[in-house]
C-alpha cells in the first residue's frame, strides 16, 4: 500500500477517535449530572412539594411558595423584557441596520450578553433596593429582564435579517409604509423564530441565582406581595443545599429536578420551532 | 394625435415620460441621461447585456432604490404629467399605482387568499364578500384561479415557483394599478411556467401599461411592442420590437442581438 494513503488514514482515524472521545467526555458528565438530578429529585419529588411552602430548618414541607415565585417572577421578567427586546432587534434590523450607532449598540449589546448575572443583581441592588429599603420581587423581575434582553435583542435581529430582502421590496413596492412591511410581513416571516429566542431567554433567566440573591432574595412563607422578597427556585436551591437538614437537602434536589425538566421542556420547544423556521427559509 | 415610435424615442409623449434621467449608485453613474416614453397599453421590453442598467431604470419608475440611502436620482419621470421624483410626489401611492413583479418569486409567508388581499387592504377597506370577489378577480387575471380555488387558505409558499410568480403577478394586480413593471420575471421558471407567464403578459397589456426587464431576447422579441437596447448606462437604441430585431439602426444594437457580445 502507498506509504502517503496509509499516513492519511491513520491521521483520519486519529483525528476522528479523538473528536468521539472529546464528545463522549463531556457527555459523561452531563449525563452524571442529568441522572443524580434526576435519581435523588425523583425520590424527593411527591405531591407535598406542589401544594406546601418551604418548611422551617429541618421540618418538612414543600416547596409551592417558591415555584409561584419562580413563576410570577419569570413571567413578569418576560413581560418587560421580551417587548422591550423585540422592539430594539427590530430596530436594528429593519431600521438601523448600516447606521453606525447600530454597531455601537450591537457591540454594548453583546458585552451585556456574557456579563455574569451577579453583575447585574449587583447593579439592580444598587439602583433599586438600596434606594427603596428592601429586597422585593419587583428587583427580581427587573434583574431577570435585564439577563434576558441581550438574548431577545440578538435573535430577533438576527431572525429578521434571516428574511430575505426581496420579500421587504415586494411588500414596500404594493405601497405599504415601512412598520407596516414591518408588522404584518418581516415579523410573519421570522416569527417562530423570534418566539425561540423568547423561549430561550426565558430557560436561561429560570435557573439564575446570583442576581436574585441581591434583588428578591427569598420568603419563607407565601407571598403573592410584588413589593415583598419573594421566594424563588434557585435561591431555595441554594439555600437549602448548604444546610445540614436531610429534609431540606430532599427538597433541594426535587427544585433542582423541577428546574431541569422545565428548561428542558423550553429547549426542546425552543429547537423544534427554530427547525420550522429554518425551513420556511429554504 | 397618433403616438409614434420617434414621439416615444424622444419622450414627448406617452404614459411614462423620462427625462434626462441620471441614476447613481453612490459616486458610481449608473444612468446616463436616459430620455424615453412608455406607451400606455403596450408591452415595452427593457434589454442588454448584465449590468447594463436596464433593473435600475425599471427601479426608478416605483423609487424602490429609495430604500437604499446611497442611490439616487435626477432628472423627471412623468407619469401621466406628474414628475414621481418630484419630493413632493407621495411614494406610497406611486407604488400602488405602479405595480412590481420580481426576478424570484416573492410570496409572503401567508395563505394565498392573504397574499393577494395583502395590498389592497392597504388602501381600501372592503367587506368580506368584496374582497372575496377582488380576490377572485385578480387570481383570475393572472390566471391562477383554476389551480388554487380549492385551496386558497393554504400558505402561498406551497405552490410551485411558476404558481408563486403568477400569485405575485395577481398580488399586483389586485391593487388596480395603471402600470405593472416585471423584473426578470421568468428567469428563475422553467420553460412551461414561462410561456404561461408570457401567454399572461399579451393578455395583460389590455388593461396595464407593462414594463418588462429581459435577459431573453427571444422573450422580448416575443412578448413586447417597443425595445429600448441598453448598454453601460446609455439608451443606444429605442424602436419598434420588430425594428429593433430585424433592422436596427445601431451597430452595437445589432452586434448584441445576433449574439455577437453580451
Amino acid at each position: 500500500m502507498d506509504w502517503r494513503y496509509f499516513r492519511r488514514r491513520a491521521t483520519n482515524v486519529f483525528n476522528l477517535s479523538g473528536s468521539v472521545f472529546a464528545t463522549l467526555f463531556g457527555l459523561f458528565w452531563l449525563f452524571w449530572i442529568l441522572w443524580t438530578t434526576l435519581s435523588y429529585g425523583i425520590t424527593a419529588l411527591d405531591w407535598s412539594i406542589f401544594t406546601q411552602d418551604t418548611p422551617a430548618p429541618g421540618g418538612s414541607g414543600g416547596l409551592a411558595n417558591a415555584i409561584i415565585g419562580s413563576l410570577i417572577m419569570v413571567s413578569l421578567a418576560t413581560a418587560i423584557g421580551t417587548p422591550v427586546g423585540i422592539l430594539a432587534g427590530t430596530w436594528l434590523a429593519e431600521y438601523g441596520r448600516s447606521k453606525p450607532i447600530a454597531s455601537i449598540i450591537r457591540f454594548i449589546n453583546d458585552i451585556l450578553l456574557s456579563a455574569p448575572s451577579i453583575i447585574i443583581g449587583l447593579f439592580v441592588y444598587e439602583l433599586f433596593v438600596v434606594r427603596i429599603g428592601h429586597f422585593s420581587a419587583w428587583a427580581g423581575a427587573l434583574a431577570l429582564a435585564i439577563i434576558m434582553l441581550p438574548v431577545v435583542i440578538r435573535t430577533t435581529e438576527e431572525m429578521l435579517r434571516l428574511v430575505p430582502d426581496t420579500l421587504r421590496e415586494a411588500a414596500l413596492a404594493l405601497g405599504a409604509p415601512r412598520w407596516k412591511m414591518v408588522t404584518r410581513v418581516a415579523y410573519r416571516a421570522a416569527l417562530s423564530g423570534i418566539i425561540t429566542g423568547v423561549l430561550l431567554a426565558v430557560a436561561r433567566i429560570s435557573g439564575e441565582t446570583a442576581p436574585l440573591l441581591f434583588t428578591a432574595l427569598n420568603n419563607q412563607f407565601w407571598s403573592t406581595d410584588l413589593s415583598q422578597p419573594m421566594a424563588n427556585l434557585p435561591v431555595v436551591i441554594f439555600q437549602f443545599a448548604m444546610s445540614p437538614y436531610d429534609s431540606w437537602h430532599a427538597l433541594a434536589w426535587a427544585g433542582a429536578l423541577i428546574i431541569t425538566l422545565s428548561v428542558l421542556a423550553l429547549s426542546i420547544i425552543a429547537r423544534f420551532l427554530l427547525r420550522k423556521a429554518k425551513m420556511e427559509h429554504s | 394625435m397618433k403616438i409614434t415610435s420617434q414621439h416615444l424615442a424622444a419622450g414627448t409623449s406617452g404614459k411614462i415620460q423620462v427625462k434626462d434621467l441620471n441614476f447613481y449608485y453612490g459616486k458610481y453613474q449608473a444612468l446616463k441621461n436616459i430620455s424615453l416614453a412608455i406607451a400606455a397599453n403596450k408591452v415595452t421590453a427593457f434589454i442588454g447585456p448584465s449590468g447594463c442598467g436596464k433593473s435600475t431604470l425599471l427601479r426608478t419608475f416605483n423609487r424602490m432604490y429609495e430604500l437604499y440611502p446611497d442611490q439616487r436620482a435626477t432628472g423627471e419621470i412623468l407619469l401621466d404629467g406628474e414628475n414621481v421624483l418630484s419630493p413632493r410626489a407621495d411614494v406610497y401611492r406611486l407604488r400602488a399605482r405602479v405595480g412590481m413583479v420580481f426576478q424570484k418569486p416573492t410570496p409572503f409567508p401567508m395563505s394565498i387568499y392573504e397574499n393577494v388581499a395583502y395590498g389592497v387592504s392597504l388602501y381600501e377597506k372592503l367587506r368580506k364578500s368584496d374582497m372575496d370577489d377582488r380576490v377572485e378577480w385578480a387570481l383570475q387575471q393572472a390566471a391562477l384561479w383554476g389551480e388554487v380555488k380549492d385551496k386558497i387558505k393554504q400558505n402561498g409558499m406551497s405552490l410551485s415557483g411558476g404558481q408563486q410568480q403568477r400569485l405575485c403577478i395577481a398580488r399586483a394586480i389586485a391593487v388596480k394599478p395603471d402600470v405593472v413593471l416585471l423584473d426578470e420575471p421568468a428567469s428563475a421558471l422553467d420553460p412551461i411556467s414561462t410561456l404561461k407567464i408570457e401567454e399572461l403578459i399579451s393578455e395583460l397589456k389590455k388593461n396595464y401599461t407593462i414594463v418588462i426587464v429581459t435577459h431573453n431576447m427571444q422573450q422580448a422579441a416575443r412578448v413586447s411592442d417597443q425595445t429600448a437596447f441598453m448598454y453601460l448606462g446609455d439608451l443606444v437604441e429605442f424602436a419598434d420590437t420588430n425594428t429593433i430585431f430585424t433592422n436596427p439602426s445601431n451597430k452595437q444594437t445589432e452586434d448584441y442581438i445576433t449574439g455577437r457580445y453580451g
